[in-house]
């Protein structure tokens, strides 16, 4: 498609710690400007929502202007401007909604504020071409553990399951913090894994037996997992044995990928859906993407995962919804948009 | 065209002033509203003088201080709007513009106090001689801390009867008044840079929980 085609997208996130500023045109990817502020937040081993606020509003405009120049554009040819409007911290959601209003006002375009999770799942428009829908989407962060089936991403979301206590990457993190290993964890026990064996410490999976699985077949649990590696590692402590670092990363990013693909492609099967595609910061895990593509292939489902640097948040996602929403004619929002830090995942457009 | 606005206490506050006078103005109260009311009151203004986004020549913008989320609102709408419109944008302590006010509507006369709430029992404090110099602050205090049988301007006075006993009007910023302390440069012309006056609460980190 030639990067004359569709129209010019900038979108703006700011549900957590990265104030994301992407621009597309259509399904082509321009720019994607991130500023983090997670060093800020690592020496207290999670996100302060105040001090990543404050980050939003001196970074915003920084970072607008990082993504016009590198999409080598000028503000005034956007057609639209898109914004996370939720789910995330408020505060911090207020910020970037704040901004993208003052860009549409200041530039007379419409604006659309959306969801964070769809803009999850739209994000691979922009890496693999037009979405297939419908499809099951499973988003796995630090935040969100869901699986999701979307029949269009502008329209039709509709929740299967989620994580009941801890979210996937959120469990990364805790286990990675155990180990002594850097926050934000994923990526380190991720490294960490693959000089480990995954077969080395049989961690418990969970809500995949009995009742639990009939209660629950499409949502996750990985709080009883986390605290069954603390058990074993303090034990190890406390016996004067070395912990066996590696062995440890593998063997419970094992327990956490053999659940959420193994109820990914049950939800794809029992739906009838052949295609799966994952997202979010979980969604980089080596190991995640291996285990997925296995299991699907063997049901006959493909699956799509979008590279990692579009995995975690960024404003790039939430340019290509809104590319999509301009695209098949939604109704813009309006002026007086909330952040809304709890939206359901069923409105993609507020 | 000056486009001035001020989100640094329970008031949402647009004005629109030529050069001379005040051609559009809008006020509404509600402190948990900022995000909400802001660009639909910047839009009405425009719409009410018959002005377009085209017409600004500079914005106006309260600094604080005030409660952080609401403040950030007005902080990051002008300037993103002075960014895209590239036009400047003027900060003036929000305290500065409530002496301002009182000084002209003649409800102080003589040396006095502006007190807005900082919630947590205290208040955002600043003192300013008779014409409405800033001579002290802006500082966030408890009120026993400050107390005075002398005039206190704003709603912090209104708060705490027992500490300020002579409160006078106004009890919120308005930006018609913004834009006039801009325009005469009555008082010091900021960058637009938040007076949070407090560090960041880092009690509890934690992240979202799952929300579907
Ligand atoms: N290779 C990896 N393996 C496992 N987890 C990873 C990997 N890379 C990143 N993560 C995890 O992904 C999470 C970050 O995801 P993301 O960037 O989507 O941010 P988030 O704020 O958690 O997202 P959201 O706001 O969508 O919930 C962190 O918990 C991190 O540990």
């Amino acid at each position: 498609m030639a990067v004359t085609d569709g129209p010019l997208v900038l979108g703006i996130e700011t549900s957590c710690d990265e104030t994301g500023v992407g621009i597309v045109r259509g399904h082509t990817l321009l720019a994607d400007a991130v500023a983090s502020s997670v060093e800020e937040h690592a020496r207290f081993g999670g996100v302060v929502p105040e001090v990543a606020s404050r980050a939003h509003l001196e970074a915003m405009v920084p970072t607008i202007e990082r993504a016009c120049e590198t999409a080598g554009i000028k503000l005034y040819e956007v057609d639209a401007v898109a914004v996370t409007s939720g789910p995330g911290l408020a505060g911090a959601l207020l910020v970037g909604v704040a901004a993208a209003k003052a860009l549409a006002l200041g530039l007379g375009k419409p604006l659309y504020g959306v969801n964070h999770l769809a803009s999850h799942v739209a994000v691979d428009q922009l890496e693999h071409g037009p979405l297939p829908e419908p499809c099951v989407a499973m988003l796995v962060s630090g935040g969100h553990s869901s699986l999701l089936k979307v029949s269009d991403v502008t329209t039709g979301v509709e929740p299967l399951g989620a994580t009941i206590d801890d979210a996937a990457g959120e469990a990364f993190d805790k286990v990675a913090r155990l180990l002594g290993l850097p926050f934000p964890g994923g990526p380190h026990v991720d490294r960490a894994a693959r000089s480990g064996s995954s077969v080395a410490i049989d961690f418990p999976r969970g809500l995949t037996s009995g009742r639990d699985l009939e209660r629950h077949r499409f949502d996750f649990s990985f709080s009883g997992l986390k605290t069954a590696v603390a058990r074993w590692v303090e034990a190890r402590e406390r016996s004067g044995e070395p912990v066996p670092v590696a062995d440890v990363a593998a063997s419970f990013q094992e327990a956490v990928c053999d659940v959420l693909t193994r109820k990914a492609v049950d939800a794809a099967v029992r739906h009838g859906i052949d295609d799966i595609l994952i997202g979010g910061g979980v969604a980089a895990n080596s190991r995640l993407r291996v285990l997925a593509e296995e299991r699907a292939a063997a049901k006959g489902i493909r699956v799509r995962v979008p590279r990692p640097g579009l995995c975690t948040d960024n404003g790039a996602m939430v340019a290509a919804l809104g590319s999509e929403l301009v695209a098949r004619g939604r109704r813009p929002s309006a002026l007086d948009l909330p952040a809304d830090s709890s939206l359901p995942v069923t409105t993609v457009v507020v | 065209m000056l486009l001035a606005f001020d989100t640094a206490t329970p008031a949402v506050t647009v004005a629109l002033f030529d050069g001379e006078r005040v051609v559009a103005e809008r006020t509404m109260v509600d402190a948990m509203r900022h995000g909400e009311l802001l660009a639909p009151e910047i839009a009405a203004v425009l719409d009410e003088a018959g002005l377009v986004r085209q017409d600004l020549t500079a914005l106006a913008v309260g600094v604080g201080p005030g409660p952080f989320t609401g403040l950030r609102v007005g902080l990051v709408t002008a300037r993103t709007l002075a960014s895209v419109l590239e036009i400047p944008v003027y900060g003036v302590c929000t305290l500065d513009v409530l002496a301002a006010a009182a000084v002209d509507d003649g409800t102080v006369a003589g040396p006095f106090h502006v007190a807005t709430d900082a919630r947590r029992k205290e208040v955002y404090w600043a003192s300013y001689d008779a014409e409405g110099r800033r001579l002290d602050g802006p500082e966030v205090v408890k009120p026993a801390t400050v107390a005075t049988d002398g005039p206190v301007v704003g709603r912090g006075a209104l708060l705490y009867p027992d500490a300020f006993p002579d409160a006078r009007g106004p009890e919120h910023p308005s930006a018609a008044v913004l834009a006039r302390v801009v325009a005469d440069e009555r008082a010091e012309l900021l960058d637009p840079e938040p007076l949070y006056l407090r560090r960041p609460d880092i009690a509890e980190p934690h992240k979202p929980k799952r929300v579907s």
